[in-house]
């Protein structure tokens, strides 16, 4: 008699926490967005901090810097390239403001350089993008690579970002690009 | 007097200028090139097809769940269920990286109570309710094999040692308290700490720093001395599992008939999940045990009510971890001349446009929310040691060696001890 009593109460319960979870749960489906995200810098607000080369969880940052060639002047003397104190504008090493040397500076014509980015060797510091801002038309700035970033449920970076240029991006659209790919993607 | 119309014009020429090149782009325009120089395109890798393997994984743990349910419910297959183990290491762990996972959904779903601007994920809402029902009706089989942090700790356990049961039952405390201030860290937006403090996720990702390798490295020794460490005196997601578990009709039994009391299963789960047959004298007479719990019923709105309140009191301390509360502190300190330093989070804010006012009304309601949050909170550990009490005292009658209605993981170790499921093996071949 007493066992019985006691299945009912559990039974009860059950079918109580049965319906509860069914009403978080459809509740919790209807509201969901059925689009993933991921993470993205929003450039115009980046302050290039440098925390994004160090408070990855990746040894190796999965922020690096990318080159919007449609925006870059081509110029020789490359605010992004050079440190402000350089004494030539060629590619020794103390001349270079990239702490890895992960800028190509590559001839084109007279008087035009291309820069590139060598992914490997980017460490995501900004260092360049602060220059290139400032001195500059700001198209080099970082972005959160997708071949790299794991995606963590939350991202350590976007944490300690102190100007929230951390964002949740839909998956589908997983860039905030600069110059014409920007707009049209 | 024209002169002065033309300096005028100057100035606002300059300024303008200074305007336009503060506005970064264009100072330099892209040159006509002479040469037939193309021009590289930014290249933009994507994410693996997120919405393709987000179905995989539902599958997957969809698949898994069923799996490991009839493997420990109805085939009572220990192998079966180990090799669902290392399966799940592989995919959900090595494969998927270990990110995201059902224990760590429940922040998730707390960001998404908290912060209207958040819009929880579907996968992310399947990862977390897909196991609780699955425990509702057929235990914890969640827990067995499918959780990559369970599993990974499950291949761990060698020659564990037993952890007494009174420190057992004061460390079975943890995982509500965890469960509570990471709901309340996710809820009020000041960051993931179960992510953070995941202790296997460096193994899966298999890289880290060395702090976190000393972490898990730790982990992993624990691990091998003591069975499921993180499972039992950790996991915030277990605490939902385990009420799942004791709702839910369907439970592993340790002999597949009738008990016989033969004791041999009786040190053969190492979590310490098989529950004895109660002693057949009581430690206490009638009376006094139903006076102890009438005392702890009264208890229980008191102790919710005083814990509740305490925490309510600790809303500005608790705040503190949240990194706008911090800034508008910052801030504050700064403008009333009490600091001299500024920090970086307070030179950029004040390189922007957002208002000291926005600011502080954001780390008030920010506030507000911890405030509001600890009320329950407190409500909730308080219940929740009462009810540890409560459940000390509480004796029922029972004959047989059953496995712990809350704390059993469905693993089916203790199969192997019962003679009649050898029998029951034997007939079978």
């Amino acid at each position: 008699m007493a066992k019985d009593k006691k299945i009912t109460r559990r039974g009860f319960l059950h079918s109580a926490t049965t319906l509860a979870i069914g009403a978080i749960g459809g509740t919790m489906i209807a509201k969901s967005s059925k689009d993933n995200t991921v993470w993205q810098i929003d450039p115009d607000k980046c302050t290039q901090c440098e925390k994004c080369a160090t408070e990855c969880v990746l040894p190796l940052s999965a922020v690096k810097c990318v080159h919007a060639y449609d925006v870059c002047g081509y110029c020789e003397l490359c605010g992004g390239y050079s440190t402000s104190d350089a004494t030539k504008l060629d590619t020794a090493a103390e001349n270079q403001l990239c702490p890895t040397g992960a800028i190509k500076r590559t001839f084109i014509e007279d008087p035009y350089y291309e820069y590139s980015i060598d992914e490997e060797k980017c460490i995501g510091c900004a260092k360049c993008v602060k220059g290139c801002g400032a001195f500059g038309n700001g198209s080099l700035y970082l972005q959160v690579r997708h071949d790299r970033c794991v995606n963590c449920n939350e991202c350590l970076i976007a944490k300690v970002c102190p100007s929230d240029a951390f964002v949740r991006v839909p998956a589908k659209k997983p860039y905030l690009l600069r110059g014409d790919q920007g707009q049209n993607t | 007097m024209k002169n002065i119309q033309l300096k005028h014009f100057l100035i606002l020429l300059t300024i303008l200028l200074i305007a336009f090149n503060l506005f970064g782009e264009d100072r330099f325009p892209k040159p006509e090139f002479e040469t037939d120089y193309q021009q590289p395109k930014t290249t933009a890798p994507l994410p693996d097809d997120s919405s393709f393997m987000d179905m995989v994984d539902i599958f997957a743990l969809f698949l898994g769940l069923t799996l490991a349910s009839i493997l420990s419910l109805k085939k009572r297959s220990r192998r079966g269920i180990f090799f669902l183990t290392v399966l799940s290491v592989l995919y959900f762990g090595f494969f998927r990286k270990g990110c995201v996972c059902s224990v760590g959904s429940v922040q998730n779903f707390a960001l998404a109570l908290g912060n209207v601007g958040y819009k929880l994920p579907l996968v992310v809402g399947l990862m977390f309710m897909l196991p609780l029902v699955f425990t509702l009706f057929f235990s914890r089989s969640f827990c067995s094999s499918i959780c990559p942090l369970g599993a990974i700790q499950d291949l761990l356990v060698f020659k564990p040692l037993k952890v007494p049961t009174s420190i057992s039952k004061v460390l079975s405390i943890i995982p509500y308290a965890y469960l509570g201030f990471a709901s309340l860290m996710a809820f009020t937006n000041s960051g993931f700490i179960i992510c953070r403090y995941d202790p296997f996720i460096n193994i899966f990702r298999l890289c880290a720093g060395l702090q976190q390798m000393i972490y898990t490295a730790a982990f992993v020794v624990v691990s091998v001395l003591i069975a499921r460490p993180y499972c039992r005196y950790l996991c915030p997601y277990g605490v939902l599992l385990g009420w799942m578990s004791w709702l839910s009709p369907r439970k592993v039994t340790i002999t597949p008939d009738e008990c016989i009391q033969c004791k041999l299963c009786e040190n053969s789960c190492p979590f310490d999940a098989i529950q004895k047959p109660s002693p057949e004298k009581a430690p206490e007479s009638r009376a006094e045990g139903t006076r102890r719990i009438g005392i702890l019923l009264v208890a229980i709105p008191i102790v919710m009510f005083i814990s509740g309140f305490a925490l309510s009191k600790l809303d500005t301390v608790l705040s503190r971890v949240n990194p706008t509360v911090r800034l508008a502190e910052q801030v504050r300190l700064e403008d009333e001349g009490l600091v001299k330093e500024t920090t970086l989070e307070s030179r950029t804010f004040r390189s922007q446009d957002k208002t000291t006012d926005e600011l502080m009304t954001e780390s008030n309601h920010i506030i507000n929310q911890f405030r509001i949050g600890g009320w329950v909170l407190g409500a909730f550990l308080g219940l929740v040691f009462v009810m540890k009490l409560f459940s000390l005292s509480i004796r029922r009658k029972q004959e047989d060696y059953i496995t712990d209605p809350v704390n059993c993981i469905s693993c089916g170790r203790c199969w192997e001890t019962c003679p009649i499921e050898h029998k029951r093996l034997k007939l079978d071949a």
